[in-house]
């Protein structure tokens, strides 16, 4: 089990309330996390990351476990905490005078 | 009975005003899309309650809403909450909101570069649809102009989108730059007489036209003078803020560029200046009359950095001439201590009789005349700088 956390324009755009729970095979890495939220909610295709070249959208980081995973590549495994649950992957909008 | 509804899209969202045919007393809902930039809300001729907004923001991109039922409830075009990522045939969903320029040798040219403040060149980076524009005829056709500079179209209700390539890689591209604003595509007129005929216009490139459904484009600037650019009569490179026609005399197009306000009478051929006495031919927006061809309307601003009105005193002026002798119309406006800007999407006019104007201002106020601009009252003051309006004339 897999949680993420959205800011909440996005949880909105996704008609989810509190945290995307995914279940998700294989290594998990930032990669395998966003495939699986986009698959679940298409909606927020284009929002999180570009829609053609998978870029991570400037003013949007990362983080697990209180670290900035923001400029690892997307294909790092995440920490087991988050591998197994135990923390939720953090997508968060830059503070930048919204 | 009559009625209409005013779509406004601001920065913080969108709100929906209505109103009988009277339009004296009106209903405000909103906001839609809180939070977000709504740059643009346009309701279909063919069908009133098929309704497209630009949704976006600088952390979250761009996002296409429609609504299927006046405005009382959106969705993502093809992609509702809650289903599968594809269709029984496997189209995927989530694509509403892609637009990605067109680079394929068919579409004439490869992507290239424009030009940037500097002078140097930039590759063309998509950032946000400026316009919306549906067909007249069909409600799931729909035309989106866009920054940086280009033209799409949906003609499945927006769930997917095509750029018109020919308009960027007809060749002057590299000569575009971005306007204060940022190189966006701010303005398409579909010819009523003419489905083949379109009008579209660019910060800051210019007006250009396509004589074949958008596949082929030609600039049309001849007659504009721009003091701010190197060769001040080129072929492309001003900075137009906004263009309009009456359906019954589509070849007569009135501009308000960035300073002059201009006329062609022949399809953009040639253009001739009709600023007149206009205290400043600086300005955003220009529409004209539903009723009265030649009856043109502008709201003069100070200057390029001075964004606001003459003395601030807000007025709105109108030429029952096709331009040259103007008019203030002032009654309900501020004459005193005004200091709002009027953007260019954000004043379009009903089909009642009267005529009925709006506009929209950065300090939140969308003001209405009942009567062709003779007297103003406000129908809502405190919204999130407007960043356009338009009308939907419902019978």
């Amino acid at each position: 089990m897999i949680r993420v956390v959205l800011p909440a324009h996005l949880r909105t755009l996704a008609h989810v309330d509190h945290e995307v729970v995914l279940e998700i095979v294989g290594v998990i890495t930032v990669r395998a996390v966003l495939d699986a939220l986009e698959a679940r909610h298409p909606a927020l295709r284009g929002t999180i990351r570009h829609h053609v070249t998978l870029e991570r959208r400037p003013y949007l980081r990362f983080f697990a476990c209180e670290e900035d995973l923001s400029q690892q590549s997307p294909d790092t495994p995440l920490p087991k905490a988050v591998a197994t649950g135990a923390e939720p992957l953090v997508i968060l909008g830059a503070i930048a005078g919204g | 009975m009559s009625g209409v509804r005013v779509l406004v899209g601001t920065r913080k969202g969108a709100f929906v005003l209505t109103a009988d045919g009277m339009r004296r007393r009106w209903d405000v809902s909103g906001p839609l899309f809180a939070g977000w930039e709504v740059y643009h809300v346009k309701g279909s001729p063919a069908d009133p309650s098929r309704l497209y907004a630009s949704q976006t923001s600088a952390w979250f991109g761009q996002i296409i809403q429609r609504s299927d039922d006046g405005g009382g409830t959106w969705h993502q075009p093809g992609t509702p909450a809650g289903v599968p990522t594809t269709t029984p045939d496997g189209m995927p969903k989530g694509e509403s909101n892609k637009f990605v320029y067109d680079t394929s040798s068919e579409a004439g040219k490869p992507l290239t570069t424009h030009q940037w403040y500097d002078g140097s060149q930039r590759p063309w980076e998509f950032k946000r649809v400026w316009h919306l524009e549906p067909s007249p005829i069909d409600p799931d056709t729909v035309y989106a102009g866009v920054e940086d500079a280009a033209l799409f179209r949906s003609s499945n209700g927006g769930q997917t989108w095509h750029e018109l390539a020919g308009l960027r890689g007809h060749g002057t591209g590299p000569r575009w730059q971005p306007g204060a604003g940022g190189m966006c595509l701010h303005t398409i007129l579909l010819d009523p007489s003419d489905r083949a005929r379109m009008y579209v216009a660019i910060s800051a490139a210019g007006a250009f036209r396509s004589d074949d459904g958008g596949r082929a484009w030609k600039p049309i600037n001849r007659g504009l003078r721009s003091q701010y650019i190197p060769e001040p009569t080129a072929e492309v490179g001003h900075c137009v803020h906004h263009i309009a026609m009456h359906r019954s005399r589509p070849d007569i197009l009135f501009m308000q560029k960035h300073w002059d306000v201009m006329r062609s009478d022949d399809g953009g051929e040639s253009w001739r200046e009709v600023s007149g006495n206009l205290p400043s031919d600086f300005g955003f927006v220009i529409d004209v009359h539903a009723h009265e061809p030649e009856t043109i309307y502008v709201v003069p601003i100070k200057s390029d950095s001075e964004h606001f009105p003459p003395d601030g005193r807000l007025r709105v002026y109108r030429s029952r001439s096709g331009g040259n002798e103007w008019e203030p119309l002032t009654e309900g406006l501020p004459q005193k201590d005004c200091y709002v800007n009027v953007l260019r999407d954000a004043m379009a006019v009903d089909s009642l009789d009267p005529c009925g104007v709006y506009f929209g201002t950065t300090g939140g106020q969308v003001y209405a005349s009942a009567n062709a601009g003779q007297s103003w009252a406000p129908v809502v003051r405190d919204l999130p700088a407007v960043l356009s309006v338009e009308v939907q004339t419902l019978r």
